[in-house]
């Protein structure tokens, strides 16, 4: 649903994740401590917005099926290949009788070549390798300030104030309620939270 | 003829519920509700029991379930009786909301798998696994046109548990669930009430009461309301109240609480 938010932003040696909190249903606000962002290895997450019910059950897949891969073959599929195998796996159901439809962003670390990455990907299941992205209504309100204020070697500290600025923006213009985001960052040691962001700013 | 071996294989359709027989269509022409018509060429009301008003929060003392007992077809009250708080087991409770038929039908579908569980691992299913169970089966079913919108809550080894289900495929927990048209009435009530640390009449009135006004406001709830206090040891029935009386109890307390000082 375009009225849920996700945010992805790649710096050189992480990648920061942002999602709000919000289940909304209809007219109503069904939880507020929503988690959106699914661990799919030690080193990659996937950040999930779309039909209610489609998201965890294709977020569950996938993670399971990464698992599996690891259990088999002793070893962890890479951010890129998962990617792929994400890719692949959301374009097979497209044309099925039972499509997904799920927007989603993939952050990971790949500690083999010591990159980050992050990518996006919709529910056509395009798959694009980008800097920073963000879906749903929330992201016409914050690629701009993104676009003017990025650069890939902000220290974790700037990259999280250019999230502030951005859920910032959301609470200022954007109509729906979007109060609180989850955090997270994929580093060379992996995945942590980072705290909650409070959306502060009212419009002028 | 073809495709006619498969239909007598399946003509007792409910033997399983897993391998219900299904139109050999793709999911998106299937919206079964949107084609059913009367013979004036008017749509059909599938869902019985849509107006509802059913709620249900954890705190300190288990969990609280309340629920009306209208059951509404239209601008038609279809029942005044009716149970939406489905007794799964001794230490599951599963309450109702959307079409009757789905709910009683899958929940029932649920219970036996509940059973099922227990004989085969010799311990009782967790509310978490019970209300997946409910929300994997309704999913397979996504976009054929069910309707509910159920909690599913119980006590287990992590203690109370309350998860929210319904037809769209969405399953979360959470401590404040309150589901229906009269919904919306009743989350005013219990959101301004509600704490953690309420004690247990406290809870069990919070209920009653976010129940009654919602059958108040809302015209689609009304009949009977019923509290459930879910503890560690099971379930147990705490009220069964008319509206009507609750109506008149709640006036004389109001009558009491108003202010003697009169404002010039």
């Amino acid at each position: 649903m375009a009225l849920e938010c996700l945010i992805g932003i790649k710096f050189d040696d992480f990648v920061l994740i942002a999602t709000d909190m919000s289940h909304i249903q209809s007219i109503m606000v069904q939880k507020s401590d929503d988690d959106k962002i699914h661990k799919l290895s030690s080193h990659l997450v996937m950040a999930v917005a779309g039909e209610a019910g489609d998201t965890t059950q294709f977020a569950e897949y996938i993670a399971k099926n990464i698992q599996l891969y690891k259990m088999r073959n002793g070893y962890e599929l890479h951010p890129s290949s998962a990617v792929h195998f994400t890719r692949h796996t959301l374009s097979t159901h497209l044309r099925s009788r039972e499509p997904y439809f799920v927007n989603l962003l993939m952050g990971g670390y790949n500690p083999a070549i010591n990159k980050s990455e992050l990518y996006y990907m919709d529910y056509l299941a395009a798959s694009v390798p980008v800097n920073y992205y963000a879906f749903g209504y929330g992201g016409m309100f914050t690629l701009s300030i993104m676009d003017q204020d990025y650069h890939s070697n902000m220290t974790r500290e700037a990259g999280y104030e250019l999230l502030k600025k951005c859920i910032g923006e959301v609470k200022r213009r954007f109509i729906i309620n979007l109060p609180k985001f989850r955090v997270r960052i994929i580093s060379k040691e992996g995945i942590s939270d980072m705290p909650t962001i409070i959306a502060e700013g009212e419009a002028a | 003829m073809e495709g006619m071996d498969e239909i007598t294989d399946k003509k007792d359709n409910t033997s399983n519920p897993f391998q219900l027989y299904m139109p050999l269509l793709p999911k998106s022409e299937c919206q079964v509700g949107e084609f059913l018509v009367d013979e004036n060429g008017r749509k059909l009301r599938l869902n019985f029991a849509h107006g509802t008003t059913t709620l249900g929060f954890k705190f300190k003392g288990g969990v609280i379930m309340a629920v009306d007992s209208r059951a509404t077809s239209g601008q038609y009250i279809g029942s005044q009786n009716v149970k939406k708080i489905i007794e799964i087991n001794p230490y599951l409770l599963g309450t109702m909301a959307g079409g009757a038929a789905d709910c009683t039908y899958w929940e029932r579908v649920l219970a036996r798998e509940c059973r099922l569980y227990e004989l085969r691992n010799r311990e009782r299913i967790s509310v978490a696994a019970a209300s997946k169970l409910l929300a994997n089966m309704v999913y397979q079913y996504k976009g054929y046109g069910l309707s509910m919108g159920v909690m599913i809550s119980g006590w287990d080894k992590k203690g109370p548990g309350l998860y929210y289900v319904d037809s769209d495929g969405n399953r979360m927990a959470g401590n404040v669930f309150s589901v229906g048209s009269g919904s919306i009435n009743a989350y005013g009530v219990m959101d301004t009430g509600y704490s953690w640390d309420l004690t247990d009449t406290q809870a069990r009135e919070l209920g009653r009461k976010a129940i009654y006004h919602a059958t108040h406001r809302d015209a689609y709830s009304g009949g009977i309301v019923r509290v459930y206090q879910i503890t560690k040891e099971g379930w147990t029935k705490i009220s069964e109240e008319d509206s009507k009386n609750l109506h008149y109890q709640y006036e004389e307390e109001k009558k009491k609480k108003k202010p003697t000082t009169t404002s010039s």
